[in-house]
């Protein structure tokens, strides 16, 4: 809960994860490259005083972890998003029994979400079977990205993994989260071409498809999707941290998702530990549309609480206290959500 | 020495400004900008007729297809460059640097570097991206007209035509090498408002498609931001390799609305 100017926030930090990217786990050079890269990320656009040293950076744990997000963050929930990459580290970059024990310990708290990947074929079915029943999943993240042997990807649409999307509907797992955003790449297979979700979500129109990273660097092509189908949404991990360096830049995507995507289908997210919750959301309650850039609306306090924590109770079933809720904006299904958000007359 | 040995040296030995200016043709398909003003030249090293170029990206894993592009395209045009008898250009630090720097060396080609995992040939990847850069030039160069001329509205976005920019202006140019690289009219009389392959938009829907064209512009211009901050902070120094890009919000000039009303919207 963070409270500011008499206006009572509730967070729900959508992405978070519990990695361990130590030399140790290191399989080879390409599990450095990629913690690497995270904390280039996280030098590049954290300011000055957030700025963790790479040991500190390279592993957590959940004590830490506990205390980053909620302690010092103000968040009063949030949810794992791991990220296997079994190619780059020997126990894999997310990890499962330490996230899912935090989660147990701290149910009020923690969401532990699962992965799944379809080149795991049947066994992977009924790893996802158990993993459900284990775990009580209400989510999964998918990296279509990810390497597998000789394999650098893979594509929603792809007809073993709408084998797992069946799956995932028998189960009562509702929210697909999808990595559609930097690190890794597969060579032809554009690893940000958001069309494969397109599909999905027209085939799984029960299942809510929420887009990590809003697509970028396409926000184009997922806005336009967006547009097109009612159970697709977006996760702001990684665009949100641009509130900083490029503040007039984070006012054009906020502007645009607002326009296209509307403002009950955007869902804040730290993607602790690249960054910590709680500068992103005292930056975000403070962050306005520059005077000067007229073709935006302002943002509203109402859309504010809804990007950082209401969006997502509701899709997890969080109970959020009953003073602190928001009536749906009753946006339409399709097209642009919002079109008074941008383009407005003068004033 | 008498003169007839010294004339064909003198004809061999290479100019670094030429080899810089022939990399200054090599663009980030993405980013839409010479790989030169992103700083994505590390070295250029000229032993008699041999260069040998060394290009550096953002992270690790930048896309390997955009990566081989590059660097298949730099070594095309230092090839070029007159007095050239050998060119070598490498990659470095990329998870792929290894592959992509054999396959160049052997001449191997995309599909030839990457083996089973190159599916499509890179013609169709430039192509999707001379079209986005064709849009994103088109919104830039509408907006700023409309900026500049308050007295043009939304109704009037469709009609417009060539003669009705500002000539000699950096979108203006920049939107006339665009339409060039994908074919489009370059008259005066030729639509502004058209997508890569000459199609214009209803006169009703003129205004949606400018906004879809600015989502465009947005994520290009936001990765470009990103790629080169990630450059600088890889490659402490990389500052100086780059050119600042004009809508830099260091340099950011006061904005005015784009359209006046919000019709023309379809539900």
């Amino acid at each position: 809960m963070y409270t500011k100017d008499g206006e009572t926030y509730f967070i729900v930090d959508s992405h978070i994860a519990l990695w361990d990217g130590r030399p140790e786990n290191q399989r080879n050079v390409h599990g450095k490259q990629f913690i690497d890269c995270f904390y280039d990320y996280h030098r590049n656009l954290s300011p000055e005083s957030e700025v963790w040293s790479y040991e500190e950076y390279l592993y957590q744990g959940g004590e830490r972890l506990m205390r980053d997000v909620f302690a010092d963050g103000m968040v009063d929930h949030a949810i794992f998003q791991p990220a296997r990459l079994a190619e780059f580290y020997h126990r894999g970059f997310g990890q499962t029994e330490e996230a899912a024990a935090l989660a147990a310990a701290h149910p009020d708290k923690l969401t532990y979400n699962h992965y799944w990947d379809p080149r795991d074929g049947e066994n992977g079915l009924d790893a996802l079977r158990a993993a459900a029943e284990r775990f009580g999943l209400k989510g999964v993240k998918l990296y279509t990205a990810d390497w597998h042997g000789e394999s650098r990807g893979w594509k929603l649409t792809d007809p073993m993994a709408y084998r797992y999307f069946e799956a995932c509907r028998e189960l009562g797992i509702r929210n697909i989260h999808i990595h559609k955003g930097p690190t890794i790449r597969p060579l032809d297979r554009d690893a940000f071409d958001v069309a494969d979700v397109d599909h999905a979500a027209t085939d799984f129109t029960d299942l809510t498809f929420v887009v990590e990273h809003c697509g970028l660097p396409r926000l184009e092509d997922f806005c336009w999707i967006a547009t097109q189908e009612p159970n697709v949404h977006a996760g702001l991990a990684v665009a949100i941290p641009f509130i900083h360096t490029r503040p007039r830049y984070f006012a054009q995507i906020m502007g645009e998702l607002l326009y296209w995507v509307g403002e009950d289908r955007i869902m804040f997210a730290s993607d602790y530990a690249l960054w910590t919750p709680q500068w992103l959301v005292k930056r975000f309650v403070d962050f306005q549309i520059p005077e000067d850039m007229t073709e935006y609306a302002p943002i509203t306090t109402a859309q504010k609480k809804k990007v950082l924590g209401l969006n997502a109770a509701r899709l997890y079933d969080i109970p959020v206290p009953a003073h602190l809720r928001l009536p749906d904006a009753g946006e339409p299904a399709t097209g642009p959500r919002e079109p008074a958000a941008a383009d407005l007359a003068s004033v | 020495m008498p003169m007839t040995a010294v004339l064909p040296e003198l004809a061999t030995s290479v100019l670094g400004s030429d080899v810089r200016a022939a990399l200054g043709s090599v663009v980030d398909p993405e980013l839409d900008e010479p790989i030169t003003d992103l700083g994505f030249v590390r070295s250029i090293s000229i032993d008699g007729d041999r260069v040998e170029v060394h290009l550096r990206l953002p992270t690790s894993f930048c896309a390997p297809n955009f990566a081989y592009l590059m660097a298949s395209d730099a070594l095309d045009a230092v090839r070029a460059v007159p007095g050239v008898a050998t060119a070598v250009v490498e990659l470095d630090d990329h998870h792929d640097s290894d592959l992509i720097n054999r396959g160049l060396a052997a001449a191997a080609g995309y599909r030839g570097t990457f083996g089973h995992e190159a599916e499509d040939s890179l013609d169709e990847l430039r192509a999707t991206f001379h079209r986005k850069a064709h849009t994103a030039a088109m919104e830039r160069a509408v907006t700023a007209l409309l900026r500049s001329d308050r007295s043009l509205g939304e109704d009037d976005v469709h009609r417009l035509v060539l003669a009705d920019l500002p000539a000699g202006t950096p979108t203006t140019e920049s939107l006339l090498r665009r339409r060039a690289a994908v074919g489009l009219p370059l008259d005066g009389s030729a639509p502004v408002l058209v997508d890569a392959h000459g199609g214009r938009p209803d006169p009703a829907t003129a205004a949606f498609f400018l906004r879809k064209a600015r989502s465009v512009r947005i994520s290009i211009d936001g990765n470009a931001h990103f790629c080169r901050g990630l450059l600088r902070t890889r490659y402490p120094g990389a500052e100086h390799d780059q050119v600042v890009r004009a809508d830099d919000e260091t340099a950011v000039r006061p904005l005015l609305p784009l359209l006046t009303t919000a019709k023309g919207i379809p539900s």
